[in-house]
């Protein structure tokens, strides 16, 4: 029983962090038809940003100064590459993005070099907030949480009472229409793709010493959050949000499950040996699983609904 | 001309579509009978170019039934519909841009050749596909572009290769949506004879917002105004139709 | 008007001719080139070389597959290493029974079979992928290869987990009578498949399947009023792209005769993407340009630098965003230039191009180099080595010289490519008035 509070607790804290990453990316790419590929390279950056800023001022000023650096980065992104390739179509805009993401990739290990950099959580949140059956909930959980729901509170508010916020909305849904009003769509564009990549950025401030600051970082979880637009439908941010969690919630679910649907049968008295594929397939436990969860829920998810769990048009 | 049999070409029963909330089709009744040329004329937003999407299968329709040659097609996929001999045209150019006017006609008769998803068929040594593909295009007037990308051909010879690629395929019912839109006077001119020669023998239903084309081509017109037909009948009938002038062409011919 | 239409048709028949002769040429060269570096003194073949020529021609399989989606169906695939990989599995399984005797297939013909189980495998994994186009599609195809490419690290049974599979090519069972012990027989029978891979494809590309594809590439919607179903197209095209992927899969295993997780992996995907893009997916034969670019970078600059990647990756935005066309599609550009016989004049207007592009490309690995030999070459313990001398990359003078380099080369370039595109400007404009 505990175990399930605490991977629930784990689940939400690790869905809260895909959602910052994701709902930048559900944004840019509902607008913008672009499907960032290097949205996670910018998270990386944004850890490995943060490290050296926590490493010459602080934590508190790397958790300001690495995420504008990021959305600094997004918009020039937008601005000398992605406008430049646009009239070329959304396919040459995503393998722009694509380039991009080696680049950042081998550029981080030539700057920070191959091996895990120590970015740490600060001392003042190094403390458990509390027990739950014996076991610790670090007080920087709770930090995470705490930054990624004002993160969401403040996307709300900002999409529902500002100007820019009804622009976005409307063009989430309507991409088309938009240009139409007489809104200056680049400069739009550009400001959601500096945002997302913001985001991305914070993300990686938080996220970079909860999990572990190295080269592969981005295309580790660069899929998953693929996963999670796609899966969470375009131009619905609710969506994202709900699937964000889901996969939270398999990824720290599934590592307690040890049991296999071999396991299961056995209960009926079937034994299944594992000496081939399928056996060796039913044999697997479920902890082992979890990495492919993801990606098998995304293709069912295309396969029966391709618009994704509450997106309103397809992908 | 009165080639009327007891079924007609494309027959449309109480058709209905809803967008969302919004009742774009309203209840159409529509005969268009083997052989003739049928004009569909009306307002800006009327519902003409929707009417085409429903009758090819391009959207399913929310209620009623379509039959081409009294079999019915609601609810069939284009593909389906097309093999069934019904072709149509685009208002807004739909060709193959990257491909070349030789190979864009010949993508359009490869299904009428039974080819299907050949792999095995080499198409160079089809001497009767490819011999067919040039007649047409020398028929389109397009043999000397015959190896241009079809992409950057002039607008009108681009509009004569879209006919040339619904034409194609032999069907017997053509569905143009607005063949000569854009189009300069003499161009239109020679659309209009364009479309005459290529579907002699054919049934032709038309969208068309020229007045002179639709009069000068047509053997029925049917208005169609806010997804409702108010009229249809031979073009001397409509002209003197109240209704049709109060809601349409009054307005125009001033 | 008959006249032009006559002349046409002539320099087309013309171009054709020259067309096969390139490619019989190019298939002599392949044949030729491990003699090229044979040691007459050791009587040896460079093995380096040889394995070289080896992957590359995989390779071009591999690329040219992959354009069957990209370039002629307009498909974005993220996955199809997928069926290099399993054609790769797949053909070291049957060399494992071949060699104890329970399949009795000759080895001349086991890239055959490696081809017709990705097939197999592109039909089933082609089922779930043809109802999605654009966008939709690179995910899926994306789900599918971090799922196989996950289940070969931890399914033992087939993939082998970690440390893959292994068998041994020495089946003792040929069409020819070679035992296939060394590499250069080996790599005779990868020129063979990859010869009979590529004119396949291009056999392909000439078929109603190959020209429906390119229709639905340009304009699904219209191929379906023509009667033909997009799905279809996209199953056919991707189940057949997947059989060739998995030739290339099975050469790859008779090659090394090990197949490891590496071989379905997103890596390799990537490569795809990298090599056909790279190359010019506009044209047939721009994968094997891609192809063979990426394998010598791979193996060439690997060599002396571990920082290829980065160039790759430069190279690869630098295409998207100034020759969407690729390597193939700057020099169809040339085409009309050459047909007029203007091409001399071009060279003047290349040779200025030529130095700044040179003092930038200088500049760039300097800086690239000297980055990655600060960090990545300490850590490892290399040294930065140029004509055998030791270069401290914390000095200033390298990283000055570099940026020097870089800086003033990149506006010399910047204003000779003006002066550049004028010179082109001037030359199309003269074409086209000769044309009319």
């Amino acid at each position: 029983m505990e175990i399930v509070l605490i991977s629930l607790l784990n689940g939400f804290v690790y869905g809260m962090l895909l959602f910052m990453l994701a709902s930048g990316l559900t944004l840019i790419f509902s607008m913008m038809g672009v499907l960032n590929f290097a949205h996670a390279s910018i998270y990386m950056l944004g850890a490995y940003a943060a490290f050296d800023v926590t490493r010459l001022i602080g934590f508190w000023a790397a958790l300001i100064v690495a995420p504008v650096l990021c959305g600094a980065i997004g918009a020039a992104i937008e601005i000398y590459g992605l406008r430049r390739v646009h009239h070329n179509g959304h396919i040459a805009e995503l393998l722009f993005t694509f380039g991009l993401f080696f680049i950042f990739e081998r550029g981080v290990q030539m700057i920070w070099g191959m091996l895990p950099v120590p970015y740490r959580v600060p001392p003042l949140l190094d403390f458990a907030l509390f027990r739950v059956y014996g076991s610790n909930f670090p007080a920087y959980r709770g930090f995470m949480l705490l930054i990624s729901g004002g993160m969401l509170l403040s996307i709300w508010l900002l999409l529902t009472r500002t100007r820019i916020g009804l622009i976005i909305q409307a063009a989430l849904t309507h991409p088309n229409m938009v240009s139409s009003l007489g809104h200056n769509v680049p400069r739009v564009f550009t400001t959601v793709f500096a945002g997302g990549c913001f985001l991305a950025g914070l993300a990686g401030v938080i996220g970079g010493n909860y999990q572990i600051t190295e080269p592969t970082m981005a295309s580790a979880l660069g899929p998953i959050v693929f996963v999670v637009v796609v899966f969470g439908g375009l131009g619905s941010l609710m969506g994202c949000f709900i699937a964000s969690i889901i996969m939270g919630m398999i990824q720290t679910f599934s590592v307690i499950i040890d049991g296999s649907i071999a396991d299961l049968v056995k209960g009926f008295g079937v034994s299944i040996p594992s000496d081939n594929l399928l056996g060796e397939i039913l044999n697997v436990p479920g902890s082992r699983v979890g990495p492919l969860l993801p990606y098998a829920l995304m293709i069912l998810m295309l396969l029966v609904r391709p618009r994704g769990l509450m997106g309103n048009r397809d992908t | 001309m009165s080639l009327s049999t007891t079924t007609a070409a494309v027959s449309l029963r109480d058709v209905r579509k809803n967008f969302g909330p919004a009742e774009i089709i309203r209840g159409v009744n529509l005969d268009i009978r083997e052989g003739e040329r049928h004009a569909m004329i009306g307002p800006n937003g009327a519902g003409k170019t929707t009417c085409f999407n429903l009758i090819s299968g391009r959207f399913p329709i929310t209620s009623g039934g379509i039959s081409l040659h009294g079999e019915r097609i609601d609810g069939l996929a284009p593909q389906e519909i097309n093999r069934k001999g019904l072709s149509r045209s685009f208002q807004i150019t739909s060709i193959f841009h990257r491909m070349s006017v030789f190979e864009n006609i010949r993508c359009a008769l490869l299904w009428a050749h039974d080819y299907r998803y050949s792999f095995w068929s080499p198409l160079w040594r089809q001497k009767r596909l490819n011999e067919e593909a040039e007649r047409l295009l020398d028929d389109l007037n397009l043999l000397s572009r015959r190896d241009l990308q079809a992409g950057l051909l002039s607008y009108a010879d681009q509009r004569a290769l879209e006919i040339g690629i619904t034409i194609a395929g032999g069907a017997t019912v053509i569905l143009l949506d607005e063949p000569t839109a854009g189009m300069s006077h003499s161009e239109t001119e020679y659309a209009i004879a364009l479309i005459r020669r290529v579907t002699e023998g054919k049934t032709l239903l038309m969208v068309e917002h020229d007045m002179r084309v639709v009069f000068d081509l047509a053997d029925t017109i049917t208005v169609l105004v806010y997804g409702e037909v108010i009229a249809s009948g031979p073009p001397a009938e409509i002209r003197a139709n109240r209704a049709v002038q109060e809601a349409y062409l009054g307005a125009l011919d001033e | 008007m008959s006249a032009a239409t006559t002349q046409t048709t002539a320099v087309g028949r013309f171009k054709g001719h020259g067309k096969t002769w390139l490619w019989v040429g190019l298939v002599v060269v392949a044949l030729a080139l491990p003699w090229v570096f044979f040691n007459y003194q050791t009587g040896r073949h460079s093995g380096f070389v040889l394995t070289m020529l080896s992957q590359a021609g995989m390779m071009i399989l591999f690329a040219l597959s992959y354009n069957m989606l990209m370039g002629q169906a307009g498909l974005l695939s993220f996955g199809h290493a997928v069926f290099f990989g399993l054609g790769g599995f797949s053909t070291i399984h049957f060399l494992r029974a071949a060699g104890n005797g329970t399949l009795p297939v000759p080895m001349e013909l086991m890239p055959l079979l490696g081809g017709l189980s990705s097939l197999g495998f592109g039909m089933v994994f082609g089922a779930m992928v043809s109802k999605q186009r654009a966008t939709a599609f690179a995910m899926i195809t994306m789900g599918i290869g971090e799922l196989v490419g996950a289940s070969a690290i931890m399914f033992h049974s087939f993939f082998g987990g970690e440390g893959g599979v292994n068998a041994d090519r020495m089946i003792e069972r040929s069409l020819f009578g070679v035992n296939y012990a060394s590499p250069v027989q080996v790599y005779y029978l990868i020129v063979a498949w990859t010869v009979i891979g590529v004119v396949g494809m291009l056999f392909l590309t000439r078929t109603p399947l190959g020209a429906m594809a390119n229709a639905c590439r340009d304009n699904f919607e219209r191929a379906q009023f023509m009667g033909y179903d997009p799905r279809r197209v996209r199953f056919f095209q991707f189940a057949l792209a997947g059989g060739f992927a998995g030739i290339g899969g099975a050469l790859h295993a008779i090659t090394y005769e090990i197949v490891t997780f590496d071989a379905v992996g997103a890596g390799l995907s990537a490569n795809a993407v990298l090599m056909a893009y790279i190359g010019g997916s506009g044209t047939f034969y721009g994968p094997i340009l891609g192809a063979v670019l990426i394998t010598l970078m791979q193996s060439g600059v690997s060599l002396m630098s571990n920082s290829w990647l980065i160039y790759v990756g430069v190279m690869f935005i630098g295409i998207v965003a100034f020759a969407p066309g690729g390597l193939a599609g700057m020099i169809e550009i040339h085409g009309p230039i050459a047909r007029a016989g203007r091409l001399t004049r071009l060279i003047v207007p290349y040779i200025r191009l030529f130095f700044p592009a040179f003092a930038v490309l200088i500049g760039f690995i300097g800086l690239v180099e000297l980055m990655s030999f600060l960090t990545i070459g300490a850590a490892q313990g290399k040294t930065l080595e140029l004509f055998g001398n030791k270069i401290d990359v914390k000095a200033a003078l390298p990283w000055l010289v570099s940026l020097g380099c870089l800086v003033p080369g990149g506006l010399w370039l910047w204003f000779e490519s003006r002066a550049f595109g004028r010179v082109w400007d001037r030359l199309t404009e003269d074409l086209k008035e000769r044309d009319r």
